[in-house]
């Protein structure tokens, strides 16, 4: 069963109609907020959970859940804060752009109704500087929403005031980590915090904090419109709801699609994609969820269920959805050390092992995708990712680590291959 | 209290502590390098990695970690043996192979951890990483490429120096610490740095390449460079002290002292006395000791006899002068040589009542008429921290750049009669309120109106004493316990025109007054005193002779002999017994012993370490008008030993006036 | 990407940059911009401020700006914050360019799923046009920097020039829009791809048809 395009929330995906708040509303979004903020803090955030919603940013932490975390009591010293993540950098992952320039009052009216659930005052919107037309979009589009008494002081005439701010990053991949995100919108360098304290308890400006994906935010409002039934009426248990998949790399049509959870791989690039460049027997190896999460081989991956669930049994996980396809002219080898040059250039520089490791990672995965390497140095890479991996503040290290491991896990003779023909090249 | 259980051991440690905090409680040692107990908790050196449960099943940094009921901690587990190891091996890839020329060398974490915790053999088979030197200024030496980026040193200027002037700009594995556009640190507690610096990447520039720490001999002293009194390492080569560094002491410096303290002691072996001088025919010419003895009995004073003491002299030297006068028949003593007369009837009136570890407590405080910064950083360093806690600080004098914020109220000395509502507010609502009175404010009379702030702000409640007087000189306290104060001050002196004053170490003061006197300089360096001197005998500085020394607290504290005087020049004391021989006087004592015995007997307080009873406050009153100056006009400057001083030299030439000395070829 | 640096602190660049100052137009957006957080947390809005600058100095020099030390100074007391705190912001941040950049800012994506699909194609046309990485052209037009993921990847591959994405590229459409950029056009934004309107499959929709022609209202049919 297909997901019927009247099931899909994000319906100007491709922005063939304007973003406008007009179209916005002709469109469904808008549509008496005051009534779904009536529902009560509670009433929404048990909507939420009931929805099976997870969060949408990679980690898949359930959305209501991470909302109750927030003080019950409001606090006119420490307001609380919602703090929208668009600072989306994950290599593959191009969903958020479509969201923020195609549909922004789906986000603005999510930041609504989720800041109301948990109490905040108000709503930073971190967009990755990047973004630079699509940051222009959401300035416009919550100016718009103001003009309309829509955001702001009586938001919606549920005599709630509520704040929506823009902040641009400025070209920092680890921003993207909630607690560095907090110290970015504070002045800082996007360093991560220690945790404890977490930000629901202590984040920006010492104040509670959540941290919540665009999808997560942008996808609330239609949930509590079609009712939690609705939403998780689609996909596996325990993997609930619609997802945008962005589909990149050696496909026929690279996309970004909205479809149902748990929908297999095969039947997503097939109905979607048309196909995989070259025919199935043409696929080698496909990362499903973003650069941080392990390759699965190409013969494993058509009946994976593209879902949490599905991606993990794999030895990988669904992360954001953003799967990259590579068939079998890719230099696999480089394609991994490439992601490592990423997360080398993107370290934040704070904790040692990543900050040493990831340099020594990529350099000797560039020898080993000469060949120019002794066997013995896949091992000790494969020690030093383990090195890495779980030793550090945030996760950063550990989607440094993975993706080697991947590779290592995979296609260890493919490794071995080029260092004897390199050693062979060399004794002739 | 949680009950936690490391390695097998089950302990109550308390609420609040860390996981790492609670390991050392159990007596294991856990590395770190970023961790440091006096600065906020990076946690991003990873090496402090221990095993807990409940938890994740990774290691967790120990540092960062709070100890929670129930928690099983290994700190002895594969995992945990894996992840020092990992950790170690990264921090040594791109660290160079140069222990063997590195001032570090036998002092270095990174040295002694990868020893305990490393692996043995490096698998890095890549370059290291080259990083551009920085110019850090006259004292810090930079060898960045040693750099392991923990950023003790950014959390310091940041948290107690209270100058942000050190940061670490860019990012992985390019992240680079430096100064603002690499110009020298820019404060008075600078070079704890150095100390701070777990590796070789910030050392010490005067001591570069002076020795190994294996060769020193390291004595306990107190500094005198001020009268906070820090307590201070003396690590001596010979007869040479090679450098300076604090000793923990949480009451008085915490682990700092301030760049003077640490780096005055090259004046140590510049400019010095080391034979006796007789002013003949106007000119100072060397002499024998038996004939700079004669030249003085010669000028058989009788009782016409007076002392004034230096700045920087213990209590023992200035005990010995008082007997020595004493038997002569006078009371002629004054230490504070630029005149002051404030009323010292009552010591607890002249003292730092609160103590330095208590104004950290101040939730309001009011200082008249010092620079702290100047006049004692290590003071400076508490009033920030009480800041931070919350206290609101107000300041007369002129403005001077605080580290911590602060209302400059007036110039004037007036506004103490008449402060503005917003200051008597939030000085009588304070549940911990402060007065400082600085020397500028002695000298100008304010003593009485400062008393009166007492009373009027309830400044002595239970468990708290507001009032505190913040002096300059080492040897003011002991002085003043001891007798070197005049009704009138050295005016006193003056007026009584002694046949012979004996100036023990006075560099500060003016001797034209004393023309007619036969004046003898005893003391150690070719300063003002010295020059203005008619005998001039070659005596120990503070780091030659053991002694007593009581700071701006009232704070009795012990110093040891670290090296000999050079030369001919004697102990004091030995000196000060030896005039009376040759004067035809006793002073009852024959050894240093018998010298501390009788001070002891004459003044308890001196033989024991710790805060002296002082009794109660008197009662104030009067008023205080004018403007006026601070007396520290050079922070690097204000003592002979510290004018003797090259590299104090160099930083007031450079630091605070300007003079440019980038060592773009260094 | 090369080492980023950061301009040497010289009398010159003191001169030429000691008393810059916001232009009209962007003063009077300061105000709103540090109204955005809460008061006393004004550090906050050292990153808009410090692009701002940038932008106005690209304004000011026909290129697409950078941050001389003296901006970064002038920043700094505007936020009451320490200098070494910006300068730390301006350095971790790689949009900053701590360095004159040319007028055209040719920022391709190298990052995997860009390379899959010939961002090294997009890197050659550029070399082949005499620009190097890191460095600017002798005529001060173009400024080559390979850049990590830009978040275009179903549109692969990308280069973002200046404030605009250029999508679906190919070494000649690269080289058409770069010749149009030269001659002081404004080619087309977005995806290179004939017919693709944005991320939708090429060729027929897969879903969502009937937004095409019209704001359809899918409520009626839930």
């Amino acid at each position: 069963m297909a997901l019927a395009d009247k099931d899909r929330i994000f319906t100007n995906l491709y922005g063939y109609q304007p973003w406008n708040l007009d179209a916005a509303q002709k469109r469904g979004d808008w549509d008496n907020t005051k009534a779904i903020l009536a529902k009560g803090r509670d009433g929404i955030i048990e909507e939420i959970k009931a929805s099976g919603l997870r969060g949408r940013g990679g980690a898949g932490f359930p959305t209501g859940m991470k909302w109750s975390f927030m003080p019950k009591e409001p606090n006119s010293a420490r307001p609380g804060f919602l703090v929208i993540n668009a600072d989306e950098s994950e290599p593959g992952s191009c969903k958020d752009r479509e969201i923020i320039r195609h549909d922004p009052h789906k986000l603005l009216e999510g930041a609504l109704v989720a800041g109301f659930a948990m109490g905040a005052r108000a709503a930073y919107i971190y967009i990755r500087g990047e973004y630079i037309r699509e940051a222009e979009t959401m300035f416009a589009a919550r100016d718009e929403a103001y003009a309309a008494g829509l955001l702001g002081k009586n938001a919606c005439g549920s005599g709630y005031d509520f704040d929506v701010f823009v902040h641009r990053g400025a070209g920092a991949y680890i921003c993207g980590e909630e607690t560095a995100m907090i110290e970015s919108l504070e002045g800082k360098k996007g360093q991560p915090r220690l945790k404890p304290p977490f930000p629901a308890g202590a984040g920006l400006y010492g104040c509670p904090t959540t941290v919540n994906n665009v999808e997560s935010i942008a996808v609330a409002p239609t949930i509590m419109r079609r009712g939690a039934s609705w939403f998780s009426s689609f996909g596996r248990e325990n993997n609930k709801g619609t997802k945008l998949f962005q589909i990149s790399g050696h496909v026929n049509k690279p996309c970004v699609v909205e479809e149902e959870m748990s929908i297999p791989f095969r039947e997503l690039i097939e109905r979607h994609c048309g196909g995989i460049r070259g025919g199935w027997d043409n696929l080698l190896a496909v990362i499903p969820g973003g650069s941080s999460v392990p390759l699965v081989p190409g013969d494993q991956c058509p009946d994976m269920p593209m879902d949490f669930d599905g991606c993990k049994a794999a030895g990988s996980g669904l992360g954001t959805a953003a799967v990259i396809v590579m068939d079998k002219s890719t230099d696999i080898v480089r394609a991994i050390s490439r992601l490592s040059y990423f997360y080398k250039h993107e370290s934040c520089g704070q904790c040692t092992p990543c900050r040493e490791g990831t340099g020594w990672m990529w350099r000797v995965m560039e020898r080993l995708r000469t060949g120019d390497a002794a066997v013995e140095e896949i091992d000790m890479l494969q020690q030093v990712t383990k090195q890495v991996e779980g030793h550090t503040i945030c996760a950063l290290g550990d989607a440094a680590a993975w993706p080697i491991q991947g590779l290592i896990r995979h296609f260890r003779p493919e490794l071995e291959r080029r260092i004897a023909d390199n050693v062979r090249e060399a004794a002739e | 209290m949680p009950k936690v259980t490391v390695d097998g051991v089950e302990l109550e440690v308390p609420a609040g502590a860390t996981v790492l905090q609670a390991c050392e409680l159990a007596g294991k040692e856990i590395p770190r390098f970023c961790y440091h107990e006096r600065l906020s908790i990076a946690g991003n050196c990873r090496m402090c990695l221990v095993e807990v449960a409940p938890g994740p099943p990774k290691p967790q940094a120990s540092c960062a970690l709070p100890a929670a009921e129930g928690q099983t901690i290994r700190t002895d587990s594969e995992m945990v043996k894996k992840a020092r190891e990992g950790v170690m091996e990264f921090l040594l890839i791109n660290h160079p192979l140069d222990c063997p020329i590195c001032d570090q060398g036998g002092e270095c974490d990174l040295q002694d951890q990868s020893v305990a915790y490393g692996r043995g053999a490096s698998r890095y088979d890549e370059h290291k990483r080259a990083v551009t030197e920085k110019y850090m200024g006259p004292l810090i030496k930079t060898t960045m490429t040693r750099c392991i980026h923990c950023t003790r040193c950014v959390r310091f200027s940041e948290e107690v120096a209270g100058v942000d002037e050190i940061g670490a700009l860019y990012r992985g594995e390019n992240m680079q610490i430096t100064t603002y556009l690499e110009k020298a640190a820019h404060h008075e507690m600078s070079a704890n740095v150095i100390d701070l610096c777990p590796v070789g990447a910030l050392t010490s520039k005067p001591y570069a390449f002076e020795a190994r720490p294996w060769e020193l001999k390291k004595t306990l002293g107190i500094d005198v460079s001020d009268a906070t009194g820090a307590n201070i390492r003396i690590d001596s080569r010979g007869r040479e002290v090679l450098r300076v560094l604090p000793r923990i002491n949480d009451d008085v410096n915490e682990e700092w002292i301030s760049d003077k303290a640490r780096y005055q002691v090259d004046g140590l072996t510049k400019r010095r006395l080391d034979r006796p001088w007789i002013r003949r025919d106007g000119k100072l010419q060397a002499a024998t000791w038996d004939e700079a003895f004669a030249a003085i009995a010669k000028v058989k004073p009788g009782a016409s006899v007076a002392a004034v003491a230096g700045d920087l002299l213990d209590c023992e030297t200035q005990f010995a002068a008082k007997k020595l006068v004493g038997a002569l028949g006078s009371s002629l003593l004054e230490g504070r040589q630029t005149g002051m007369d404030y009323d010292v009837s009552s010591l607890a009136a002249v003292n730092f009542n609160s103590t330095f570890a208590g104004i950290e407590t101040a939730d309001a405080i009011l200082i008249v008429g010092s620079n702290v910064r100047w006049e004692a950083p290590l003071v400076n360093v508490r009033l920030r921290k009480a800041v931070k806690k919350g206290a609101k600080v107000f300041l007369v004098g002129q403005q001077w750049d605080t580290t911590f914020g602060g209302e400059f109220l007036s110039e004037d000395l007036s506004v103490l009669g008449n402060l503005p509502a917003h200051v008597s507010d939030a000085l009588s609502k304070a549940e911990r309120p402060a007065v400082i009175l600085g020397g500028a404010a002695l000298a100008k009379g304010a003593l009485g109106a400062g008393l009166g702030l007492v009373g009027q702000f309830n400044l002595v409640r239970d468990g708290w004493n507001g009032f505190n007087v913040l002096h300059l000189a080492a040897a003011r306290m002991g002085g003043l316990m001891l007798g070197f104060a005049q009704k009138g001050g050295i005016a006193d002196l003056v007026a009584a025109k002694p046949k012979l004053v004996f100036s023990l170490g006075a560099d500060e003061m003016d001797f034209a007054k004393f023309s007619d006197s036969i004046v003898v300089y005893i003391g150690h360096h070719g300063d003002k005193g010295a020059h203005a001197a008619d005998i001039v005998l070659p005596a120990a500085a503070y780091t030659e002779k053991a002694g007593t020394y009581v700071n701006t607290e009232g704070r009795v504290q012990f110093a040891e002999k670290a090296v000999f005087a050079p030369g001919d020049a004697r102990e004091d004391w030995t000196i000060l017994r030896a005039l009376a021989d040759a004067l035809g006087v006793s002073v009852g004592f024959d050894s240093f012993d018998e010298l501390r015995a009788a001070m002891v007997a004459e003044v308890p307080a001196l033989g024991e370490e710790g805060l002296a009873a002082y009794g109660s406050l008197p009662a104030g009153g009067g008023s205080a008008d004018g403007v006026f100056g601070y007396p520290i006009k050079d922070f690097y400057l204000t003592n002979p030993i510290a004018r003797a001083s090259e590299v104090m030299q160099r930083c007031s030439a450079e630091l605070l006036h300007g003079e440019d000395f980038a060592e773009a070829a260094e | 990407m090369a080492d980023r640096h950061l301009e040497p602190d010289t009398p010159e660049l003191r001169a030429r940059w000691g008393n810059w100052t916001w232009n009209e137009v962007n003063a009077k957006k300061v105000p709103d911009i540090i109204a955005r957080y809460p008061e006393g947390r004004q550090r906050s809005a050292v990153m808009p401020l410090l692009d701002l600058a940038q932008r106005q100095i690209g304004a000011e020099t026909q290129t697409q700006g950078w941050l001389p030390i003296p901006v970064m100074e002038y920043i700094a007391k505007e936020l009451d914050m320490p200098v070494i705190r910006v300068v730390e912001v301006a350095s971790f941040y790689t949009m900053y360019n701590l360095v004159p950049v040319g007028r055209f800012h040719v920022q391709v994506c190298g990052t995997t799923p860009c390379m899959l699909r010939g961002s090294d194609d997009l890197l050659t046309a550029c070399k082949a046009r005499g620009m190097s990485k890191g460095h600017n052209s002798a005529d001060g037009l173009w400024t080559l920097t390979e850049v990590e993921c830009m978040g275009n990847c179903a549109s692969a591959p990308m280069v973002q020039i200046n404030d605009d994405n250029y999508e679906d590229l190919t070494a000649e459409r690269l080289n058409f829009v770069l010749d149009e950029l030269a001659a002081g056009r404004e080619p087309k934004a977005g995806t290179q791809e004939p017919g693709r309107h944005t991320v939708e499959p090429v060729g027929a929709l897969s879903t969502l048809k009937q937004m095409v022609s019209e704001n359809h209202d899918y409520r009626g049919e839930w």
